[in-house]
């Protein structure tokens, strides 16, 4: 599946699927233009890179949208060892951008990376690709080898005197190695387990060297940022929430996938592109940024424009850019359980407010959707939920709380309902059915 | 023991870390003994221990943290279905609803010829191609409908 639509394509530009990702295609459409001007070219010095991308305003595609420029000038400079790394784990319910830019432009992590390595001063750097898509962590291997033979990795990269090489690392099934510090456990060879922050890994990161972390989607948009200019960049988006970005647009749309646009889009545009509503259907809600983000109601989100400033002005996050879009046939209350699950699931066991936490938060939501819950179980969830958020070694005891806590403001009567009730306020027929095969598969999409 | 090729093969994991670094590489060592063995049976582990000059309980750490190593016997065909909140709003369910009906087994069981085993998966990342399904780990199946479902069991021989 290709990037299904965009409005100025710039990330995407140029894209041709599977036949596309080779570095003879990379380089036709304008690919390591970036690196050759910054290392050979102009010969920027690693501040005046860092300086373009502040002035970008490129910020992180992972999901906290933390400025990408800053976060490289946190790396201390006379460290004679640093790394980098690329998060690849893509396991937030909802996300799968990052699996597009693998399978379609791999070189422009590559070229990224070189960039990022450049500017932070790496001698190295890992990309960690989750497990399920195993088939594009071979792939990004295969264009890693074609980058080597180029000579845009190595000793000595184009002439410069700049020395880094790239390897892809694997995960093997645990949404918590997307958390960075996890992930470096993880690439280290452990348990994915969170590390307590401070030290944050711009100090003591991979084998306890200095480490920059960014998102797939963050390095993928960096060679842009030179091939554009910063300020073209920046401009492309809007104030303080520079450039385009990919939306993954699920649930029910008639044509679920992945969309760019400039940051600053109105949500109701980017749902028009994909599909609109399926069926015809009435939009519900709106989960914005990611499962972990709070719901949005319709009447809100249509008000909204797709950036971090306007999703946070709704009580919600851009998060990692996943939009879930439920209609009418959905009932919150097993959608919700069907996500506190997950997040009880994924849990890494590590700290006991997140561990018995989520096992808690799970079993009261799975008790009020099965017809047994208690009149006083709205409170508990939102007391349970105040006594996990922010008491956790890493944000997935905030990742499970979130989702709880906008259901319950926006969506608190049904919850009332199935309490008294004892049933969903959608009968159980229509929400089966509500949530089938879609239109553009049943058109047999190409797979 | 691992295969003269499996071992090879988890050498050049080991080269793509420090050189004092080659605990880096018990991932994929494992990933490499599950495709060589079928599942990590106790000597696997110990072997990829062994090979890393890990402590075999650092190695079994790992192996049961992460989902995708079986750490018991499954069938030839491990299928896993997504049914997490944006699978099951584009059919993610009925899929693994039709899959137990298809293979007459329910989740976290195989079929009595052993050629089938059935799991529930979290987000693969691929939510765009509702419902999905992995194969043996590796190979990830889009846009599974009951044809593509009947397509896929036929192919699996
Ligand atoms: C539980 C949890 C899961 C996360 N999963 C991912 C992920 O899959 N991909 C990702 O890029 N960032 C993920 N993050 C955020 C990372 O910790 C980190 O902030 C990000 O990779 C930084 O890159 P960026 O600045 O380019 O966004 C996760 C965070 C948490 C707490
Ligand atoms: S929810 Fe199934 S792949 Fe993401």
């Amino acid at each position: 599946m290709a990037i299904i639509d965009a409005i100025n394509a710039t990330l995407t530009a140029g894209w041709k699927g599977d036949a596309g990702w080779n570095l003879k295609e990379y380089e036709a459409r304008g690919g390591y233009q970036s690196l050759k001007r910054i290392l050979t070219g102009d010969k920027l010095t690693p501040d005046q890179v860092i300086a373009e991308v502040k002035l970008s305003v490129l910020r992180g595609r992972g999901g906290a949208g933390f400025p990408t420029g800053l976060k490289w000038s946190f790396m201390p400079k006379a460290a004679p060892v640093k790394y980098l790394v690329c998060n690849t784990d893509e396991g937030e319910p909802g996300t799968f951008k990052d699996r597009d830019l693998l399978a379609y432009d791999p070189h422009s992590v590559i070229e990224g990376m070189i960039i990022a390595g450049y500017a932070v001063g790496a001698v190295a750097g890992y990309n960690y690709i989750h497990g399920e898509i195993f088939e594009l962590y071979e792939r990004f291997e295969a264009a890693l080898a074609e980058a080597r033979a180029a000579g845009y990795l190595g000793q000595n990269i184009l002439g410069s005197g700049f020395n880094f090489d790239l390897f892809a690392h694997h995960g093997w099934g645990a949404y918590i190695c997307g958390e960075e510090s996890a992930l470096l456990e993880s690439i280290e060879g452990k348990k994915g387990q969170p590390r307590y922050k401070p030290p944050f890994p711009a100090s003591v990161g991979l084998y306890g060297k200095p480490t920059t972390i960014n998102n797939t989607e963050t390095f993928a948009a960096v060679p842009l940022v030179f091939r554009m200019g910063g300020q073209a960049y920046l401009e492309l988006g809007k104030p303080n929430n520079g450039g385009s970005k990919l939306f993954s647009v699920s649930g029910h749309v008639n044509k679920p996938g992945n969309y760019e646009v400039p940051l600053g889009t109105p949500f109701a545009k980017l749902l028009e592109m994909a599909g609109g509503m399926r069926n015809g259907r009435k939009l519900k809600g709106v989960i914005p940024g990611g499962s972990s983000s709070p719901v949005i109601p319709a009447d809100m989100i249509m008000d909204c424009t797709m950036d971090y400033d306007s999703i946070a002005k709704a009580g919600s996050m851009l998060g990692s850019g996943a939009v879930i879009v439920m209609d009418e046939t959905v009932c919150m209350v097993q959608a919700l359980e069907r996500l506190s699950w997950f997040y009880y699931e994924e849990s890494c066991g590590q700290c006991t407010p997140c561990r018995e936490g989520t096992g808690w938060l799970y079993k009261i939501i799975h008790r009020i959707e099965h017809g047994e819950g208690r009149p006083e179980d709205l409170d508990l969830l939102l007391e349970l939920g105040g006594n996990i958020a922010g008491r956790t070694i890493c944000a997935l005891g905030d990742a499970a709380v979130m989702p709880i806590q906008g259901m319950l403001k926006h969506f608190r009567s049904e919850f009332e309902y199935h309490i008294e009730h004892k049933k969903c306020l959608v009968p159980r027929e229509v929400q089966k059915a509500g949530s089938t095969f879609h239109t553009r598969m049943m058109a047999g999409a190409a797979c | 023991m691992l295969s003269q090729e499996s071992l090879s093969r988890i050498d050049r994991e080991i080269a793509k870390y420090p050189a004092d670094q080659k605990q880096s590489a018990c991932m994929a060592a494992l990933r490499i003994a599950q495709e060589e063995k079928g599942w990590l049976a106790k000597e696997a582990i110990e072997d990829v221990a062994a090979v890393l000059e890990m402590a075999p309980m650092a190695v079994y750490e790992v192996a049961t943290f992460y989902n995708m190593y079986d750490l018991h016997p499954v069938g030839t065909y491990k299928l896993t279905v997504c049914t997490n909140l944006p699978c099951q709003l584009s059919g993610g369910v009925h899929a693994a609803d039709y899959l137990k009906q298809k293979l007459g087994i329910d989740f976290n069981q195989t079929t009595a010829d052993g050629k089938f085993t059935l799991k529930e998966g979290e987000c693969m990342g691929a939510c765009g191609d509702a419902p999905v399904v992995i194969v043996n780990n590796v190979r990830l199946k889009s846009f599974m409908t009951p044809e593509a479902i009947d397509k896929l069991l036929a192919e699996c021989k």
